[in-house]
């Protein structure tokens, strides 16, 4: 079976060992994740979890049956129609190209979030593969650092 | 009411009809230890080991049906225990273990006796439990009785700080349970389960593959029901053996590596297995492509996560067996046709005809299935038979004549060596009336010996028989058949006098090399009414066979092998 590639997100009890609980399901099983992002939900008591993994449609079959096992797993969601983004933050050395720094950023709907000394800071949220994309053309300009941030999506 | 951490522990065991805690004290859960003392609501077993502790709660739950409770200190404490959670795990049975931990303030300092015991269970249990807040206690203890019981059951950790145990807190004890993310489904999918039973109408060769889920479901009986309703044929795994009983006519035997011929040759040519709480194991299919090629599936498991894991299903049914099985017998009363079967079970009729399970007994030397046979003559249905892991594992899964669920105690998933003896002290406890007997290996019987003190100090006569062949023999027959006999590390001459060892922890020891002898000992240690070891010298180089090398198909059998002497 061909790999294929899935955004879950999963719906947890905000609670001590919960992420250990994930990452050690996927661990233990030989589970592949790509990304992993985690953040409390407002207002409630449960946190969301995204995560991005690759496997064939058994393993991921697999994958979201295991994860609703856990107890404080409360929904997991298999993203089909979804609209799905992801954050990079890259950082520059200051020269006379600011402006061509700026219009990078701003062709990828980001911006310029910090001007140091010597630095600049710029920070796009966008799909994946257009994060992957202005990673790419970012490198003429010398990145000094680039932190890039996992996926969230939310079902449309 | 206001009380103690400790007391809570304690309040709550004997609110959940607890009678018997196995365990092993130490600093962590002294608090606990101390209003134990001072109970009168459950007995507590010493182990000498705290594996031995989980093994034996264990055996109880297996025996009993009932939630296993064993209690232990943090760090090395809870180590020792977790051979004993994995092999609860893995059969999924019902355990509560409490484990102490060290005070909140020390959590993360490596603290004397400090270890992270929720991270290193996680893996190995159903779910577990850190306290954080002598408030949570209650419910926590709550909870992880239903966890460990509900849906596919299985153990449970709750690791409790020493000053949470120490603490006074409000100690109203839940009645109810509501875990908004835990809701096992229990009824199966009745347009599922229509279409099973349409398919099983329709079938020429259909196979009812029973595994141990059956006897966690206490559905036996019904299974029973159904197999005479329809008149189709079973065979059962090693954690089902029982379920069937030995002498019905139904009953293929067990399949598997080590299953009999027409077991393995039924789930090579059936058209649709009927899957009732068994999972696919790879001990059972071999190889996973050549497993029941020409079937059509039906999978009946509480666990969604079973089903679509190792082989494609075309009916899916998630469910506690009993309620699925109740309504297929239901719904194929009046539709089913059981003479339609018939040429299907002649066929399988010849194949037992033509290979049944079978071993050359001997004059000479004691044969080890001769001696599973004689016990089942002895003792028969009367006696619960539990086991250690290896070749003596296998041939009382292939030679003992089980008649009922609960009878058979072994460790299937995991494997451990060990197991049998305090498992089989669990059980005693839950049935002091019923023969309670432990077949084991020279290897295993070391593994857990300590509990000779065990079973003498609080007199749980449970029967010891040691299939002695002075070797490792599972890995040896391995040796012998695949690694040239290069016999490393496997070779048990040099071993203790199991007899004097017995007799040095207040049991009673047997040296047997005889059939007279055999029976001799073991109607006398029955008599004697103390926990014994029968040391029976057996024929050294016996195999188990049939056999299906690992990763070969169920019908590529090895049925003898001709060196073997």
């Amino acid at each position: 079976m061909e790999d294929v590639r899935r955004v879950i997100s999963i719906i947890v009890m905000n609670e001590s060992s919960v992420l250990s609980r994930i990452s050690g399901l996927f661990a233990g099983r030989g589970f592949n994740i790509e990304s992993l992002t985690v953040a409390p939900i407002p207002d409630s008591q449960k946190s969301h979890i995204t995560i991005v993994t690759k496997g064939s449609l058994r393993v991921i079959e697999q994958i979201t049956k295991q994860l609703h096992k856990l107890i404080p797993v409360y929904k997991v969601i298999e993203h089909e129609e979804m609209i799905e983004k992801e954050m990079v933050l890259v950082k520059f050395p200051l020269g006379d190209n600011l402006a061509d720094i700026k219009a990078l950023c701003e062709a990828y709907n980001g911006t310029i979030v910090n001007v140091g000394a010597s630095m600049v800071i710029g920070m796009v949220a966008d799909e994946p593969v257009r994060i992957k994309h202005f990673i790419e053309a970012s490198g003429r300009y010398n990145p000094m650092e680039v932190v890039r941030g996992g996926v969230v999506a939310i079902e449309r | 009411m206001k009380m103690s951490g400790a007391q809570m522990i304690c309040e709550a065991l004997i609110a959940e009809g607890v009678t018997t805690v196995f365990g092993y004290p130490g600093g962590a859960i002294m608090n606990v230890y101390d209003e134990i003392y001072k109970q009168t609501g459950f007995e507590h077993i010493l182990n000498r080991h705290e594996q031995a502790a989980v093994h034996a709660a264990d055996g109880y739950a297996r025996a009993t049906g009932e939630v296993g409770v064993a209690m232990v200190t943090s760090g090395p404490g809870f180590t020792n225990a977790v051979t004993g959670l994995a092999t609860a795990y893995m059969d999924s049975i019902p355990l509560v273990v409490i484990s102490g931990q060290v005070p909140l303030s020390l959590i993360g300092t490596d603290g004397f006796q400090e270890i992270d015991a929720v991270g290193i269970s996680r893996p190995c249990t159903k779910h577990n439990f850190l306290v954080y807040d002598i408030k949570e206690l209650p419910r926590i203890l709550k909870e992880a009785f239903y966890i460990a019981k509900t849906g596919r059951a299985g153990p449970v950790l709750v690791d409790v700080p020493k000053d949470i145990t120490a603490q006074i807190g409000e100690f109203n004890y839940p009645t109810t349970v509501n875990i908004e993310s835990y809701k096992p489904t229990i009824k199966g999918n009745e347009k599922q389960i229509k279409k099973a039973v349409d398919a099983i109408v329709k079938a020429k060769k259909p196979l009812l593959y029973i595994g141990g889920g059956t006897i966690l479901s206490n559905a036996s009986d019904l299974v029973k029901e159904f197999a005479s309703i329809t008149q189709i044929p079973a065979v059962e795994t090693l954690m089902a053996r029982g379920v069937m009983g030995a002498t019905n006519p139904l009953l293929l035997g067990m399949l598997g590596m080590h299953g009999n011929y027409s077991s393995n040759m039924a789930m090579s040519e059936t058209d649709l297995v009927i899957s009732l709480g068994a999972r696919f194991d790879d001990r059972v299919t071999g190889k996973l492509s050549e497993f029941a090629k020409y079937a059509k599936i039906i999978h009946v498991d509480i666990d969604p996560a079973n089903i679509g894991k190792l082989v494609s299903v075309d009916y899916p049914i998630v469910g506690d067996l009993s309620f699925v099985i109740s309504k297929m017998i239901e719904l194929i009363k009046d539709e089913v046709n059981p003479d339609r079967y018939h040429a299907w079970r002649d066929i399988l009729a010849r194949y037992n005809a033509l290979h049944p399970l079978k071993y050359d007994d001997s004059d000479d030397v004691l044969k080890p299935q001769w001696v599973i046979e004689q016990i089942g003559k002895l003792v028969g249905e009367k006696a619960i038979i539990t086991s250690d892991v290896g070749q003596h594992q296998m041939w009382a899964a292939q030679f003992y004549p089980f008649d009922r669920p609960r009878q058979w105690i072994n460790s299937g998933g995991l494997g451990t060596m060990g197991f049998g003896f305090p498992a089989a002290l669990g059980a005693k406890r839950g049935f002091p009336e019923k023969t309670v007997i432990n077949i084991t290996g020279d290897g295993s019987i070391l593994m857990n010996v300590q509990e000779l003190v065990t079973a003498s100090e609080y007199k749980i006569p449970v029967i010891n028989v040691i299939l002695n062949n002075n070797f490792l023999g599972m890995v040896r027959q391995w040796q012998t058949f695949f690694y040239e006999k290069r016999y490393s590390s496997t070779d048990l001459s040099y071993q203790p006098n199991f007899k004097a060892l017995a007799e040095a922890c207040g049991g009673i020891g047997y040296d047997v090399a005889t059939k007279e002898e055999f029976d001799e000992a073991l109607l006398d240690a029955i008599a004697k009414d103390r926990v014994a070891f029968i040391n029976v010298s057996v024929n050294r180089f016996e195999n188990v066979l049939p056999m299906v090398p690992a990763g070969g198909a169920l019908y590529n059998m090895m049925l003898e092998h001709k060196e073997s002497k």
